[in-house]
């Protein structure tokens, strides 16, 4: 669209003003909540705010590790987000394999059943889900406070279920009879031929299962009672209210950590996987 | 419909007429299959299906900590929810705050996306930058926004202050406050919505634009005819779900907020939370829910219709 030597200048400031844009827009606040840990409260509070810390506290760094029982709603986090992972993706590639490949009759109520929840708004039902977590039907048994309240209602990721059944669509039948006259029955299939082939989707899934669970907020709000039990989303509410904001600000940095390094480490995956989740 | 999807090939056809000669073999794989779906089905019975269909019947119930629990309570619930003076005011503020996001957020990252597809250098640079907040737990973006709104210590203030420009009272008046919050989740989704529709935009085919060059279309009607038409599937979808998300605002006004100053940020989502925390009133909280659930029922219904028909 722009050629010629005054085409090539229009280029650069246009790239120069949308690099300097997103590093203000995006990467400096978080500049900013990093620094602002390392700050004294009285520097936080002044009315007039230097760019850098006038002294750099790593020590509210390791105060709220210590002192906030960071470590616990670690703990809690990475049990309820790795659960509901483990579930999820086990559950989701087991229904989607079959819906897929072994086409069962009503197959198609299922999966239009299965896609009506996709439109469903989870948050707004979230007391009547609550009611249901409290009290299983027929087993009446009591979810709240158990890690099974959020590991549970995780599976119910429709759009996960439809990224592995459209995968799966594209793996060729041919494979599979021709597996199936070699004597590989349903498990050696799904084992041998189908997850190695699906990794990459797998890989994908696995991600958004993990981060959905490491972000909710309200769920795990209403279902733990017990706050040795808050995953870090609730604590750091509860901390901001208590707590130094100095200290606050550093647990908020910590508790973004793992997602973070996660994403820098398979962007590649995320952002492929969320180009070709919707389009194709 | 799992059938009717698959292409049209010589395998489905022997693979019909496979099934039709051995029976016990398709009874035998209709049961593997319902075996492996089940506990899939089970859980989204348990946890999705089931509080759907719940919710209209807890609408009506009384709520009841006493013996014999919950009981039938008619419109009970109706005349308490008509009776709260917040209840109107969740709704205004509910809607005002869809309508201000779609103001603000959702044509903010159709535009940064069609400026990064002209963009040759740093692309991937560029997609990691705009999607890192995405990534960061929502109430912990809250709650660092909520520092930098502080007065008048916090960043913003200070950025305006040294740019001399007028200080804003942020969430802090009943004026800014549902804006200020709209802010807080378009800087935070915009990373994902921008990505889906840098993958659509490029799906257009080239030639696309060369034609609409060659009859002589300017720069503007380039971006209607051929970018915006092109990827319109796209923008309606996300529009729509854009639309049930912010229908569903919670995180923002429970974490910096409250509802106030006075009612002007309270939204129904938050009105529901406060009916179940606050109040111990699950049949209020559910007939709130039972009205979102129907409202957005027949919105995403008429929404799907109407741009179907038009395209």
């Amino acid at each position: 669209m722009l050629k010629g030597r005054r085409g090539k200048r229009i280029y650069w400031t246009v790239f120069s003003v949308v690099a300097i844009v997103c590093v203000a827009v995006f990467l400096f606040p978080m500049f900013w909540a990093v620094t602002g840990a390392l700050r004294s409260t009285t520097d936080l509070d002044s009315p007039t705010v230097s760019f850098l810390p006038h002294e750099w506290l790593l020590s509210n760094y390791s105060n709220a590790w210590s002192q906030l029982d960071l470590l616990q709603y670690f703990k809690n986090t990475v049990i309820q987000a790795g659960g509901a992972w483990v579930l999820e993706i086990v559950l989701l590639t087991l229904a989607a394999f079959a819906l897929s490949k072994l086409r069962p009759r009503f197959g198609g109520v299922i999966l239009g059943g299965f896609l009506v929840s996709m439109f469903i708004p989870g948050q707004a039902i979230v007391v009547s889900t609550y009611l249901v977590a409290k009290d299983l039907p027929f087993i009446h048994t009591n979810l709240l406070d158990n890690p099974l309240a959020i590991w549970l209602p995780a599976v119910t990721s429709a759009f996960n279920l439809f990224i592995l059944k459209r995968f799966f669509d594209q793996l060729s039948d041919e494979l599979m009879e021709a597996a199936e006259i070699d004597g590989a029955g349903v498990a050696r299939k799904l084992w041998s031929i189908v997850i190695p082939m699906a990794r990459p989707v797998l890989a994908v899934v696995s991600i958004f299962a993990f981060v959905a669970v490491w972000q909710s907020y309200l769920w795990p709000l209403m279902v733990f009672t017990d706050p040795n039990k808050y995953p870090l989303s609730v604590a750091v509410t509860q901390i901001s209210y208590s707590a130094p904001l100095n200290w606050a600000l550093a647990a908020d940095v910590l508790a973004s950590i793992p997602l973070l390094v996660m994403f820098v480490l398979f962007q590649r995956n995320i952002i492929g996987g969320l180009s070709g989740a919707t389009t194709g | 419909m799992a059938l009717a999807v698959a292409p049209v090939s010589p395998t489905r056809r022997s693979r019909r007429a496979e099934a039709g000669s051995t029976g016990r073999r398709s009874l035998s794989n209709n049961l593997k299959s319902y075996a492996l779906i089940l506990p899939a089905l089970l859980c989204f019975a348990l946890f999705s299906w089931y509080p759907t269909i719940k919710v209209f019947f807890l609408a009506f119930e009384k709520t009841s900590f006493s013996v014999g629990g919950n009981h039938f309570g008619g419109l009970v619930n109706y005349r308490t929810l008509m009776a709260d003076p917040q209840f109107w005011p969740a709704w205004r503020n509910t809607f005002a705050f869809t309508g201000i996001a779609l103001v603000i957020g959702f044509g903010l990252p159709f535009f940064v996306a069609v400026l990064l597809n002209e963009l040759r250098h740093m692309k991937q640079a560029f997609r990691v930058v705009i999607y890192l907040p995405v990534m960061i737990p929502p109430v912990v973006t809250d709650l660092l926004w909520k520092w930098f709104y502080t007065q008048p210590s916090g960043l913003f203030d200070q950025a305006l202050g040294a740019a001399h420009l007028p200080q804003s009272g942020w969430y802090q008046s009943s004026r800014m406050a549902l804006i200020s919050l709209v802010l807080i989740t378009t800087w935070a989704n915009m990373g994902g919505t921008v990505l889906i529709y840098l993958a659509a935009l490029q799906n257009i085919p080239g030639h696309l634009y060369e034609a609409a060059e060659l009859d002589g279309a300017n720069l503007w009607q380039r971006f209607r005819y051929v970018t915006v038409s092109q990827t319109r599937f796209v923008l309606l979808m996300l529009m729509l779900f854009q639309i049930i998300a912010t229908m569903q605002e919670f995180n923002e006004v429970n974490v910096i907020t409250g509802g106030g100053p006075g009612n002007s940020t309270i939204t129904v989502l938050y009105l529901i939370y406060k009916y179940f925390d606050q109040y111990y009133n699950y049949g209020g909280a559910c007939l709130l829910s039972a009205m979102l659930v129907v409202f957005l029922g027949i919105f995403s219904a008429a929404f799907l219709r109407l741009t179907r028909r038009h395209g």
